[in-house]
């Protein structure tokens, strides 16, 4: 094995990956618009075309009519649905369920804080300070980004007006809440990734067929590189694109309101059972691409492997039958999409048994595809 | 094995030696009892028609095709036990051109130059060295799938022989060119036969083969036919040129196998 080979033979792929429209819209674009299109029909944004936020709140001032004045400002905005609760232990318990994107707890000396200001409005050391409580649904990135903004914009103009800065009241860091409540979009989300890779599958079963018709096979196997180093350049450059495919998606669920639980080392867990799998794709790619002796063929017979992991495997997955559900277990992809919906969704560990037995049996799927997609291309593949 | 292929060409051993090669595909037989011998640092033609077997001759030489009876050694190496070592001291430019359209002109001559191992500054450097020599360093670094056909054969070309191999083969690397790019295609080769290197080159046009050649070999129906150099064949058979050469040994034109 030499690494000039491999890294050129890499390089190679990703710049076709790169500049053929077909590729790129196919193994990048594509994965990244299906999130997003599910995103908004499915998710945090989506929501049934969600314009507007439900938001609680709680009045605890006592000084006058400046928290209500405030609220009244809020209410008037086509953005926000406000809706006063009794205490604060209520609309935290609504907002954790889902129910509400924001809690707004206005705190006792809000009005005697603003007429503090107004009392002598160039002399802070006179001021009552405080701080407006604002609590947000961790689980809309939407929400996290817009209702910070809007408060304090109404703030400003309706209570202070043109007047002096500073002010005494500032609106306290947003406190994330982890909502309990799963949207449609939260069970999308972990087969996304699966759905993403498995079209890996084509891109080997093509590239290497385009590589025959054109002659170029035959003219790589002029030079001293072997098939082993041939193979592990696609093989390379696919983990990349998997690699680009988990962060895109990522990045789209996310803009689209996705909360997965877990953290780091769960997302970091993602990236290893993901790459994982894109081997075992690379292998169904070599079997496609030894069978078929056209690009176009190779195209047709990658969905002899595309469309069981995508039906059984995926997203689609958890609206099967309960028997068919049972039988997705025989493909690669079920047991991608069930690590990751046991760490994003139900909240497991990455190194609980649960996950690692997952990556276990995509490992195994992967090293018995790529040693027989091996063999079966040293076979039959090569002319 | 370097090493060793280089004492050898300098011992004047000979470079390629075939003897008795069969070539068959299923009921037809492309290559019919080929001997042939070839001296280190000699340019070579193989003339003929399309379909007398000039191409099979060089994939088997070249180690991507097993002859079915015969034998073959390419620099010492018996073929086509010993392919893994030859492949480190050939060039081959096949006849169709074979290149990656989505990479630039210069992309894609560095890949073949990484597939040979080379050192990334030799690789610049070779590069450079032969887009200008076939002018083609203003395009250089454009996509190939842009390039004319005369812009693609000549970067096949190159492509070939980045790594500056030992023994190039050329299969028909001329065709289709016009006739600047074509004469600019033959003092590119005449260069290298000038530096020592054993060139294989395959064609039907006869005045190349004449205007090239040291030596050239006659295929007609997958035979040789007569081997010698232009002058002398020539000479034995009373023409002016190897058209009529051709036309002597075989009984037609080589315009009429094409």
């Amino acid at each position: 094995m030499d690494r000039r080979r491999l890294f050129a033979l890499a390089m190679k792929d990703l710049k076709r990956m790169v500049r053929e429209p077909g590729s790129l819209f196919m193994f990048i674009l594509f994965p990244a618009v299906l999130t997003l299109v599910f995103g908004l029909s499915f998710g945090g944004i989506g929501g049934g075309g969600q314009t507007s936020f439900d938001v609680a709140y709680v009045n605890l001032d006592q000084g006058g009519a400046w928290g209500g004045y405030l609220l009244g400002n809020l209410s008037s905005l086509e953005i926000f649905k406000l809706e006063e609760y009794p205490d604060n232990r209520s609309a935290w318990e609504d907002l954790e369920k889902g129910d509400l994107q924001a809690v707004i707890i206005i705190p006792e000396n809000f009005g005697s804080s603003v007429a503090s200001y107004w009392a002598a409005p160039g002399d802070p050391s006179s001021w009552r300070n405080t701080s407006l409580s604002l609590s947000i649904d961790a689980g809309s990135m939407t929400a996290i980004q817009t209702i910070p903004p809007i408060v304090q914009q109404v703030m400003e103009t309706s209570i202070f007006g043109e007047g002096p800065k500073p002010r005494p009241i500032t609106i306290g860091s947003p406190s994330l809440v982890q909502s309990r409540e799963f949207s449609l979009y939260d069970f999308f989300v972990p087969g996304l990734f699966a759905y993403g890779v498995i079209f890996i599958v084509m891109e080997v079963g093509q590239s290497m067929t385009i590589d025959r018709e054109r002659g170029l096979l035959r003219r790589i196997r002029t030079t001293p590189t072997t098939s082993s180093e041939y193979i592990l350049g696609h093989t390379m450059s696919n983990m990349c694109i998997a690699f680009v495919q988990v962060i895109l998606i990522f990045t789209m669920a996310l803009l689209m309101g996705y909360s997965p639980l877990g953290g780091t080392p769960s997302l970091m867990m993602a990236f290893v059972i993901v790459v994982t799998f894109s081997l075992c794709c690379v292998g169904f790619g070599l079997i496609t691409a030894s069978v078929a002796k056209t690009s176009g063929s190779a195209t047709g017979l990658a969905f002899i492997f595309i469309l069981p992991m995508m039906f059984l495997g995926t997203f689609m997955g958890f609206a099967l039958s309960p028997g068919m559900q049972a039988a997705s277990r025989a493909v690669p992809s079920w047991w991608v999409t069930d690590a990751l919906t046991s760490m994003f969704l139900r909240g497991l560990s990455p190194t609980s048994p649960a996950v690692l037995q997952n990556l276990a049996v995509v490992a195994a799927w992967s090293i018995a595809s790529l040693l027989l997609g091996i063999a079966v291309y040293e076979r039959f593949g090569r002319d | 094995m370097i090493r060793n292929m280089v004492t050898d060409l300098q011992k004047g051993n000979t470079s390629i030696v075939v003897k008795d090669l069969v070539k068959r595909f299923d009921d037809v037989t492309a290559l019919d009892g080929l001997t042939l011998e070839i001296k280190p640092g000699e340019l070579f033609g193989l003339l003929g028609p399309n379909g007398a077997g000039k191409t099979t001759l060089i994939n088997i030489l070249a180690g991507i095709a097993d002859p079915t009876e015969g034998s073959v050694e390419v620099a010492g190496f018996s073929m086509p036990g010993q392919s893994g070592d030859v492949r480190e001291l050939i060039g081959v430019c096949p006849q169709d051109t074979a290149v990656y359209d989505y990479l630039t002109g210069r992309e894609n001559v560095e890949l073949f130059g990484a597939l040979h191992a080379m050192p990334s500054r030799d690789v610049r450097k070779n590069t450079d060295d032969l887009l200008e020599r076939l002018s083609l360093s203003g395009d250089a670094d454009r996509r190939v799938g842009k390039f004319s056909g005369g812009m693609r054969r000549r970067i096949n070309l190159i492509m070939a022989l980045v790594h500056d191999p030992q023994i190039a083969f050329l299969d028909e690397p001329t065709v289709a060119m016009d006739p600047q790019s074509r004469r600019a295609v033959w003092d590119f080769i005449r260069s290298l036969r000038d530096r020592g290197k054993t060139i294989i080159l395959t064609t039907h046009y006869m005045e190349e083969a004449e205007e090239l050649c040291d030596r050239v070999g006659i295929i007609d129906n997958g035979k040789l036919i007569a081997t010698g150099s232009p002058d002398d064949l020539k000479k034995q058979n009373g023409s002016e040129d190897l058209e009529g050469v051709f036309i002597t040994l075989t009984g037609r034109s080589i315009r009429e196998g094409i």
